[in-house]
């Protein structure tokens, strides 16, 4: 999967609920497009517009928190977005990005450091991110040896077929 | 040293070594679940792989979410469901009028059992914890992941102790006991780690408290809640026609936790979560002048028998306020029939209620009673997010059966005294 990523940064608050991201009258599709074009729906309506491709989503606490539904993460990567940078996440929507191959930061550092609208880019393989337009480099925590095997096949189903199915 | 509940369990499934919290490691799973809101997502994923169903003993398959069918997506999407059940064989298969809500019907049917290692495409399957087995909330491709391996990747959580003494005041249910721990901790007071319960209070809580109180665990962002087995978990399971050995599973005494927290459960007012977070916990008394428009009764947090009964003893001989619509919504096809059978649905009915077949519907948003724009509606289930039940601008507060059927008569939230 691609370990660099570019973009700017669009920033929003804490506890952002899965809800909130896709809405349930969204969510009786898989279809990544669709739900692309819902992601945040129910925060900010003009989000899908100003989003460019590769931007990065920069939010505060517990983000994701919620239902497990998947289709939150994949709205997200629908909407195109290349990274979630997160002061925490919320357990099952953290998994869920791991698992379909949505890169994920947890830094409280890196969410202070960044404002809307910054240039970012980021490098799991050195695993810093750079603030381009405030000249800033951070480094960034890298995954536990099983999360970074799934995330290094971009994501658990190839994981799993790349294996066989056998661990 | 000794072990907290959680970690015995991450240590039988995944090859008898000691482990501890923070260990990112692979568990053999005793039970994958999926409903028809996370399962047709699962199936696509898992075709993927290509390969075999690991095992179809060891996964359940339940209609609730969006059923009976309340558009042509929903309907095709519990069509994959039934087709897959199907052609996997898969013989824990829940088809509506047979099951009802995941989190009830899996602990009924005997597919939970102290011990277990769970996994469930539903964020509540915490739910099961009431009954001593780790169980958590994952998503579709995990459970797309497991179908095919049998195992899942953990993270082996910390632990919080919640030491529970003393008994309940009237009206007050394991629903003001949760909402009291959740405002507590806030909303992610208890991310990536476990809630384990134990105490003297424990003996004096019901397993439809257990339920509801393991159900919200992931309201303070708990990964799961665990109660330890004693003599009501074991009564249980002698109702159960699916039966195997009950575990006695329990805190070694010198199990380190990260923290401990001590509820006199005495001190505990019926409560009620005002919007938009569970964690805005205040005491029902303080809610003055909150009109309403819809009350419902039922989720998976307060679907059960022990709920209804509650709501119906309120409601007895009285009828609901001009202006609020009562929606009563049992767990399961089997408590519905328990309902029948012990005259409640005659209470609910001539309250002016109207009764739903068991389904998660409004809970979520979904079908079966959604909000229009401002509306304001007492609810029993478990989130009162932004839009959870309608549209964005509708509020949920959130509140034990009691409350909610004393809120539907006064049509103002109210604690049960005042329609007494
Ligand atoms: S009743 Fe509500 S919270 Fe429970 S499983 Fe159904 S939708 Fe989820």
């Amino acid at each position: 999967m691609n370990k660099q990523m570019k973009g700017s940064a669009i920033k929003y608050g804490d506890n952002i609920n899965t809800d909130v991201i896709i809405p349930t009258m969204f969510c009786n599709t898989t279809d990544i497009e669709f739900l692309g074009n819902h992601c945040l729906y129910n925060l900010d309506r003009e989000f899908i517009n100003k989003r460019k491709e590769g931007d990065i989503l920069v939010v505060g606490e517990n983000f994701g928190c919620g239902s497990s539904r998947e289709n939150a993460p994949l709205a997200i990567k629908g909407a195109k977005i290349s990274c979630v940078i997160a002061k925490s996440f919320a357990r099952i929507f953290f998994r869920n990005a791991i698992n379909i191959g949505l890169p994920v930061i947890e830094s409280e550092e890196l969410v202070d450091a960044i404002e809307e609208g910054d240039e970012i880019e980021i490098d799991f393989e050195s695993s810093v991110c750079r603030n381009m337009t405030k000249g800033t480099e951070y480094s960034i925590n890298k995954y536990q040896d099983i999360i970074l095997e799934v995330f290094k096949e971009g994501g658990l189903i190839n994981f799993a077929k790349n294996r066989g199915g056998v661990l | 040293m000794g072990f907290t509940m959680t970690e015995k369990i991450f240590k039988s499934h995944s090859g008898g070594k000691e482990v501890k919290p923070g260990d990112v490691l692979f568990a053999d799973v005793d039970l994958g679940m999926g409903t028809d809101a996370t399962m047709p997502l699962a199936i696509k994923e898992f075709r993927k792989i290509d390969k075999n169903i690991f095992d179809p003993c060891k996964i359940a398959v339940i209609q609730d979410h969006f059923v009976p069918a309340k558009d042509i997506n929903s309907a095709n999407n519990s069509l994959i469901m039934r087709e897959f059940a199907k052609e996997m064989n898969i013989s824990n298969y829940f088809e509506l009028g047979r099951g009802g809500i995941c989190h009830h019907v899996v602990p009924d049917e005997g597919l939970c059992y102290p011990g277990d290692l769970i996994i469930g495409a539903d964020s509540h399957t915490c739910t099961y914890g009431a009954f001593g087995a780790f169980a958590t909330g994952v998503g579709s491709t995990d459970l797309a992941f497991f179908m095919a391996t049998g195992k899942l990747w953990f993270k082996v959580p910390g632990a919080i102790k919640v030491v529970l003494t003393g008994k309940k005041k009237p009206y007050v249910q394991g629903k003001d006991i949760i909402l009291h721990l959740v405002s507590l901790l806030g909303v992610d007071g208890a991310t990536y780690k476990v809630l384990e319960f134990t105490g003297d209070g424990v003996k004096g809580l019901d397993m439809a408290d257990r339920i509801t109180i393991c159900n919200m665990a992931i309201e303070a962002g708990a990964k799961s809640g665990l109660f330890e087995v004693d003599d009501v978990t074991v009564d249980f399971y002698k109702g159960i026609e699916n039966k195997r050995e009950v575990q006695h599973l329990k805190i070694d005494e010198d199990a380190v936790y990260e923290r401990v927290i001590n509820i006199d459960i005495s001190s505990i007012e019926p409560l009620v979560a005002e919007p938009f977070l569970p964690s805005n916990v205040k005491p029902v008394s303080e809610i003055k002048n909150v009109k309403i428009h819809q009350s419902f009764i039922g989720s998976c947090t307060n679907g059960r028998i022990e709920d209804m009964r509650m709501a119906a003893a309120i409601l007895k001989d009285k009828t609901i306020h001009p202006d609020v619509r009562l929606i009563v919504i049992p767990g399961t096809q089997q408590i519905y029939k328990e309902m029948v059978k012990e005259g409640l649905m005659e209470i609910f009915l001539n309250s002016g209620a109207i009764m739903s077949p068991p389904t998660c519907g409004p809970c979520l948003g979904g079908h079966m009673g959604i909000l229009g724009e401002h509306e304001v509606c007492i609810a029993t289930s478990n989130r009162n997010f932004v839009g959870r039940m309608g549209a964005t601008t509708s509020k949920v507060y959130l509140a034990n059966p009691a409350i909610a059927a004393a809120s539907a008569i006064k049509g103002e939230i109210c604690s049960p005294e005042e329609v007494r």
